[in-house]
């Protein structure tokens, strides 16, 4: 595999992680999946006989890796009973660790999630948490364990993009593990700008799955994605206030 | 007896385990999980673990999110 995605010693020749919420039915997501080129997928946990089932078929049908999230979860206790249940249910240790403040913003609850992180990695999960996009949190983060470390870009849904380019790449500067941009991407450029700021992949639903076309914009996403890693790893040219030629000075 | 699956009151036979709690859900064998009284029930224990009287059962499953 050339240039994989490394998370916790397991290689994905895809950078794009994608949401399997918002999705107007399985085979709008099945088309959007599959375009994406995405090779590992969340899923919420609910009660049996809630909506939104047959999506693990899907997914093991499609060969796509499961990653159960920890979606609505208020508090680290819920938290931690959400990502054992899910454990049980889906026979992963892998974990979309989510622990929201309140239901206006979706922001993490900081607080809550260190908590839940050190819980989950002392009882031997892959945590991979969705945080603020706040540099010493990352690093706590990592700190406590965590396999990979997923800040915002804005808050959840709102395809407000990369709110805070400097701080996403201040996390980069700094940390030991996969740094994964979820959340807030509305559109294919806000993924390239995260892998041109280092990001080691993308994590997005709603910008593909509520999109007018969602194959078409899993698509985007998957070529925009590619782009803003090969910038990346090709080092741009730094940015000057004044204009260099291109063409060498004219002789006459 | 009485017990609350999935925030529902239910009427269980005395003795009933958390695999007749399945079993009365219509569940499927693979993807699911159960925490009793906030505590997750081991596929493996299913059929031996008793759901006590007034006890509340959570039956949980993957669906689409995130």
């Amino acid at each position: 595999m050339d240039d994989p995605l490394v998370i916790a010693g397991r290689e994905f020749g895809s950078r794009l992680v994608m949401g399997t919420g918002g999705a107007a039915n399985l085979a709008v997501l099945e088309k959007a999946l599959v375009a994406s080129g995405t090779e590992l997928t969340t899923v919420a946990m609910r009660r049996l006989d809630s909506s939104g089932g047959g999506v693990l078929d899907l997914l093991r049908r499609l060969g796509i890796d499961v990653l159960p999230n920890t979606a609505g979860c208020r508090g680290a206790a819920e938290a931690v009973l959400t990502a054992r249940l899910a454990r049980e249910a889906l026979e992963t240790n892998w974990v979309k660790l989510e622990v929201v403040a309140d239901e206006q913003t979706l922001l993490p609850d900081p607080i809550e999630l260190v908590e839940a992180a050190e819980r989950l990695v002392d009882d031997g999960f892959v945590v991979l948490p969705y945080t603020n996009d706040d540099p010493v949190l990352a690093r706590r983060l990592e700190d406590v364990g965590c396999a990979a470390v997923m800040p915002l870009g804005s808050p959840i849904g709102t395809g407000l993009g990369i709110r805070n380019p400097h701080n996403i790449e201040l996390i980069v500067a700094r940390a030991g593990v996969p740094v994964i941009l979820d959340a807030g991407i509305g559109t294919a450029s806000d993924a390239a700008l995260a892998m041109e700021l280092g990001c080691s992949a993308v994590l997005l639903a709603t910008a593909v799955t509520r999109a007018q076309d969602p194959a078409r914009m899993a698509a985007a996403m998957r070529a925009g994605v590619e782009a803003g890693r090969l910038a990346r790893l090709a080092g741009r040219i730094p940015q000057r206030f004044w204009a260099h030629a291109s063409s060498p000075a004219p002789d006459v | 007896m009485k017990a609350r699956v999935n925030g529902q009151e239910r009427e269980l036979a005395d003795g009933a385990t958390v695999a007749a709690v399945l079993d009365l859900l219509g569940a499927p064998a693979a993807g699911v999980a159960v925490a009793l009284d906030g505590e997750v029930v081991p596929r493996a224990a299913w059929a031996s673990t008793p759901v006590p009287e007034g006890a509340a059962v959570e039956v949980l499953t993957a669906v689409q999110g995130g």
